[in-house]
Order: structure tokens, then sequence, then C-alpha cells
């Protein structure tokens, strides 16, 4: 594995690779040195051409873990508007040596696009692009998944997981969709029809548009980020609307299984598609997810700069 | 001037012949040529090759004024003749847009200045493309350039108020309006055809819809005002079952495909290269069949190359940063001929109608698709059906590289061709010498 740029891309086993190397990556984030030298040496460029506070820190902090010197490049903007291009800008970070790019852009496929140019030469991690994929966000998402529903090991079969809202925009559902099915999981995408990509009746998932009926099913429920511009693009009449008939309450808490937990990829809108009861419960573990975020990266970070864990899976220290 | 006798050529119904030309017409078409009653005569072998008369492209963009970094007049002309053509038609979305007599007298008199084939404008319909007010269209009939076809191409005429009056006002001197058909609202930010590719991708759809509610709505208006309505660039079988609909009301409408909507699809996306950005996009393979199936079937009446050059920087770079538009000129007729002759679904008498006859009967070209008939000017374009050729992006005669075809291999290739019965295009090369006549 070179490149991560879309969970499709990842094989059973790599899949699981990466959450057991992530087991390894919380150990050690658990214990008293929190650090490892494994890349040390390492130049690691967070290219990010679009806002993302949260995910940038976690990359950053999962690098540092593994003893990398991490470079900060925020070119926020598009390339168009901006006047420097993808292209300039990672001929310009090879040639300072970069030996990973983990890229944020608002433009799908610019990961691959970067990937398969021979602008670097370097590792490419996708952190998100457009309204594409966000695979280490997956990958987290299946990770905080199994630490609940199946006590840290093995795969994702038998469970059912709902993933609500702005399926149609959100590079989160895509990554998520190849990933929990890869794993074996029951996926169903809930959301307005209008907010439902074309042909998603070919994907390996259940669909519906009525949250209700799916609540009493599901293992775990993932609420997507409702943006506010959508409103004007009349996928849905009103925020109330939306809220009513798609917003996570205390209701709908009531009608899902005792032992189902609630995810969210945030940042959320609280109000909008979950209330601040719901995202505040016992039940949810949006923090952990944010937690489990570093761990993840450590894996994907160590697996593709450090090469492959030695014969007994175990990381090197 | 010099006389050529082209010997060892086929028509297209694979008759063997020698053809004269004389004073730049075409003087003989026979077994063997009688009298040869001239005393400077070049005798060229064309031992197989198919005669066809000289290709007219209703789908060009030369790019000048404005932006001669991708093209110009010159630089499509020389593209134009290695293809084939002896007509192209500039389209009007150049800065400044051919919307005044005075630019179109201007692309027209670059094009008479290079001399490798006749450069026809196409005048805007609204000012500055803008979609709201009817540019000057009489002006622009009336001037040097005779404009004939007029189109917003790049921008669909939304407005129907403003299509219904270009329609009829272009009635006075036989105008057509070459539609863009493309409802803006629904392809907002629009990227690749709308389907399950573009879902897998995250890319913005752009639906067949937005262009068949449009193509619907203008061959009403078109039926409404009895005046011509020509449809840029169909690509969607929905899209075709609606012209042929509107043929059979006897409406008078003619429609064009591009030769990459007759060969590519839009899963070539999943490699987020723009060279495969398009507008309108490519679309499935079951577009791509009913696109040949309406060619074969004469409801689309031609092809047209929408040949559309971008420099390097404008590909080189994410697919939403890219510019729409890929190269054509160059690699039609090969195209057409692995699409629709070598698959059995078109002769080479259709192909001469879809890419000669046809296109100048609707722009009006009235020296050009005169079909291979004596004392027409010799416009002649002679194709080798078995010179197979691969594409190479560096060696093309464009501006510009952008072509998806690189690589490729194709069965034919264009080996001559005649403007005015003189050889732009020899043994598959530029002739220096026909330049600037």
């Amino acid at each position: 594995m070179r490149h991560l740029l879309s969970t499709s891309d990842l094989t059973y086993t790599q899949a699981i690779r990466i959450l057991d190397t992530a087991q390894e990556m919380a150990r050690i984030s658990e214990g008293p040195v929190k650090k490892l030298p494994t890349l040390r040496g390492r130049t690691i460029v967070n290219l990010f051409f679009e806002d993302s506070t949260r995910t940038r820190i976690s990359f950053e902090a999962a690098a540092k873990r593994l003893s990398a010197d991490v470079i900060n490049f925020s070119a926020k903007g598009s390339s168009a508007s901006k006047g420097e291009s993808l292209k300039d800008t990672a001929q310009t970070l090879q040639a300072m040596g970069a030996d990973a790019v983990i890229l944020r852009h608002s433009a799908s496929g610019a990961a691959q696009r970067l990937a398969n140019s021979h602008w670097t030469s370097g590792s490419v991690i996708n952190a998100g692009d457009g309204t594409h994929e966000h695979p280490t966000q997956a990958l987290l998402d299946a990770f905080t998944i199994r630490q609940h529903l199946r006590v840290g090991t093995g795969d994702l079969r038998g469970l059912t997981i709902a993933i609500v809202g702005d399926i149609l925009h959100s590079r989160v559902a895509r990554s998520d969709v190849h990933l929990l099915s890869l794993l074996g999981a029951q996926v169903i995408l809930v959301a307005p029809p209008t907010l439902l990509p074309i042909g998603t009746s070919t994907w390996p998932v259940q669909m519906s548009y009525d949250f209700d009926s799916v609540l009493p099913l599901v293992d775990a429920v993932m609420m997507l980020r409702v943006q506010q511009e959508r409103m004007s693009d009349f996928f849905f009449p009103t925020a109330r609307e939306y809220s009513h008939y798609y917003g996570l309450n205390a209701d709908r808490l009531k009608k899902m299984k005792p032992t189902a937990i609630i995810m969210h990829p945030g940042p959320m809108n609280r109000g909008l598609e979950i209330t601040a009861e719901c995202a505040d419960s016992a039940r949810s573990v949006i923090l952990e997810q944010v937690t489990n975020g570093v761990s993840v990266r450590m894996a994907v970070l160590y697996l593709l700069l450090a090469g492959a864990p030695n014969e007994d899976g175990e990381i090197t220290k | 001037m010099t006389d050529y006798l082209l010997d060892g050529g086929v028509l297209p119904d694979g008759k063997a012949v020698q053809v004269l030309i004389k004073d730049g017409l075409i003087s003989q078409i026979e077994s063997v040529v009688s009298t040869l009653a001239t005393t400077n005569l070049q005798k060229i072998s064309i031992n197989g090759c198919i005669v066809l008369p000289g290709f007219v492209d209703l789908h060009t963009h030369l790019r000048e004024p404005g932006r001669e970094d991708s093209e110009t007049v010159e630089s499509g002309s020389r593209a134009a003749a290695k293809g084939g053509f002896t007509a192209v038609s500039a389209m009007a979305n150049t800065f400044p847009v051919a919307d005044t007599a005075g630019v179109v007298e201007q692309v027209y008199a670059l094009g008479q200045a290079t001399g490798l084939c006749d450069v026809f404008p196409i005048g805007a319909v609204t000012q500055g493309i803008g979609g709201t007010a009817l540019a000057e269209l009489g002006a622009m009939a009336d001037s040097k350039a005779r404009v004939r076809i007029f189109s917003d191409d790049g921008n669909c005429v939304f407005d129907p108020m403003v299509m219904r009056r270009a329609l009829e006002y272009v009635k006075k001197f036989n105008g057509v309006i070459a539609q863009h058909a493309q409802d803006p609202h629904l392809t907002k930010d629009a990227q690749m055809n709308e389907g399950l590719i573009s879902s897998k991708l995250g890319l913005k759809g752009w639906p067949s819809v937005a262009e068949e509610s449009i193509i619907a709505r203008d061959v009403l208006l078109a039926d409404h005002v009895q005046s011509r309505l020509h449809v840029c660039h169909v690509t969607s079988s929905g899209g075709v079952d609606i012209i042929r609909w509107a043929k059979a009301r006897g409406i008078q409408v003619s429609a064009e495909v591009t030769p990459h909507h007759l060969l590519l699809t839009d899963d070539l996306a999943e490699s987020y290269d723009p060279i495969y950005k398009v507008n309108p996009p490519l679309r499935t393979q079951r577009d791509v069949m009913a696109l040949r199936e309406g060619l074969a079937d004469g409801t689309i009446d031609i092809v047209a190359t929408d040949h559309a050059p971008h420099p390097a920087e404008n590909k080189e770079c994410e697919w939403q940063a890219a510019s729409f538009g890929m190269l054509g000129l160059e690699t039609a007729l090969s195209i057409v001929q692995a699409t629709m002759i070598d698959t059995s679904m078109m002769s080479w008498s259709d192909l001469a109608v879809r890419m000669s006859t046809a296109p100048a009967r609707i722009g009006g070209y009235a020296d050009h698709g005169q079909g291979l008939k004596i004392g027409s000017t010799a416009h002649l374009t002679i194709v080798n059906p078995t010179r197979a050729w691969k594409v190479d992006r560096d060696l093309v005669s464009s501006r510009s590289r952008n072509t998806p075809y690189h690589g490729m291999e194709f069965p034919g290739s264009v080996v001559a061709t005649f403007y005015r019965g003189i050889p732009t295009v020899l043994d598959a090369k530029l002739v220096s010498a026909a330049h600037g006549n």
C-alpha cells in the first residue's frame, strides 16, 4: 500500500490490519510515553486547501507521536482563485523532500490526481476530497464501532449501521459505505430522496426515507452534518422540517436498542441533525471518535511509511 | 495553377476511378480520364484510397481573437486540413465575442489569409453570449463573412422568449440557430454525466434531462415560428428520440454528434483526469449506441467536432478546476470510421453526406458539400481506410495538446486534402506551399 486515497481500494486484510495496528497505537497513546521513534527524520506535509482544523490537528498529532517532522501548509481557497495550482504546490513540496502528503481539497479526486501525477513521489493520504471520500474518517468510525460493539477485534459482521442525512454531498458516507460493508456490516442509508445520490440502488447498502422505521434495527447511528447552504438549493423545505423527519432527538433515542451507539463525524449542528441531549448522552461516542482518529491516523502513517509490521504483527519500536 | 490527376482512387460506392482536378475544379471522374489537355499536370498515386468530398465542420473553436495561446485561426486551419476538412465554422465564444460584423469579418479574413480551408464564422445569438439581448444578427449576415449560423455555444440560449425571437428573426436571411442545449439551473457547477459514476466519484452531475428538456422546448418553438433549429452536440438517447419525433412531425431541425460522444463514455472520469472533461459530458454506453444509431438512420444529420483547444495548465489540475473541452479535428475521420464504418452501421457514401454534404447544406456553404460533382470546386478528402495510426499528443497540428486519444490506435487516416484544387495535405503531411495562397 503506497497511498490511501479511497476505502474502496482496501482489501479486507488491509482494513483489518489498519484497525489492529490502530489498536496497538491506542495502547501506546494511553501509556506514560506517548511517542514512538518510528518515523524520525521523515517529513510529512499537511497540505490543506480547505479549512479543517480538527482533521489537520489529528493528523499532526498522529505524525508527531511517530516522531515525524510535520509541515503544515494551508492554502485556503481553490487553486483557480488563488492562482497557485495543485501541481505547483506539490512540486514545491517535492523539492523540499516530503515523504508523505496529507491532502485536504475541495475538489473531488484531488488526492488521486496527485497520487497518479509525477508531481510528487511521496505517499498521498486523502484527508477529504470534495464530496468524494474521507478514508481515515471511515477507518476511525469502523475502529470506534469495533471498540464498542465487537470488543476491539475482528470485523463488523452482524452489525447494522444507519448513516443518516446528506449522503449526496458526504465524503464520509462514501468512505463509510465501502469500508463498513467490506467489514461485513449491513449499512442503511437514511435520507430524504433529494439527498441520496442517483444509483445508490447499486451500492452494497439498504436505503430508507423513514428514519423512525430504521431506528429499532440499528446498532449504531451515524448522523451527518447538514450544511446550511443546502436549504437554498431546495434539498428540503426548511431546517425545521428536516429536523422533524431526520433529526436525532430524545424520542428517537428511545426507539433505539439499549446498546446502540450515536456517532457523528463533526462538526455538529446541534438542534438541526442532532439535539444536545443526544450528542451529550451516555450513548454518544462522538468524542471517542476524535480520540480514535489519532490512533487510526498513526496506524495509516505507520503502515504507509514504515512498512508492514513484522511476522508477529508487532510494531517495531 | 497546377492541375492534378489522382490515380487509383476509389469512390465511396467502391468504383475505381481517376480524378482530374483542373483550374481548381473537379474536371473529370472516369475509370480512365480521357483528355489531359493541360500543361502543368501533377500525377498523384492514391492506390486504393477513398475519394470523398472535403469535410465541413459546423462546430470548431479556433479561440481567435482572445485566446491565441490555445489556438489561432492559422493553427486551427492546419489541424482542420490535417483532419480532411476544407471548411470549418468558428464558434462565437471568443474574446471579444463574435457578436458584431467587425469580429466576424476579422475571423473570416484571417481564414482567407491562412488559406488552408474556409473559415466561416458563427455569430453569437445574444450580445456577449449573455443570453438577454439579441446581437446584430442582420449586420453579421450582411457582412463579408455572410454569417448564417448563430450560436451562443458554451452557453445555452435559455430564455424562451429570446430563443423564440432569435428563431424568428433569422428567417429573414435563411439563418439557423445552433443551440447548446443545457438548462443552466439543472447543471449549476456540473462536472460530468449524472449517473452511477458521478455518484461514486462525488462529482456534481450534469443530467441528460438538462439537455433533453431544452431540445424538446426548442423543436416546439421552431415548429411554432416555422424556423430552422440546429441542435449542437447531442449526447443522450433521449435527445435522439426527441429529434426523431420532431423530424417525423416535419419540424425543421438538424442535429450534430461529436466524434468523442460516439466513442467515449463517462467511466473514463474514474481516472479524475480532466482530459476527459467536456461539455456536454461523456455519457453511458447506452447513449453511445443510441447516438450511433441516430447518426446511421439520419436522425442526427452530421458529425461536428466541437474541437476545443485548451492550454496545458487548464488540464493539468484537479478535475473541478479544469476547463471543459477536447481536441477533435485531426481525429474525427478516424473515429467515425472506427465507430460507424467498421461496425457496418454506415457506408462511405453515408459518411460523405454526414461530414460534407449535410453540414454544408445546413450552414449554407454553397461552394462546399457538392459531392463529387463535375464542375464543382475541388474540395476533396482522400482517406486510406487501412492506414492505421496511433495518436500522439506531441505531434498534433493544433496549438494545444488536449487530446483524449493519446496512445490510441485508429484504423484509417486522411492521407490527402485538396482545398480549391490545391493540396493542403499530401502523404498525411501538411503541404507547406499551400499556405497563404
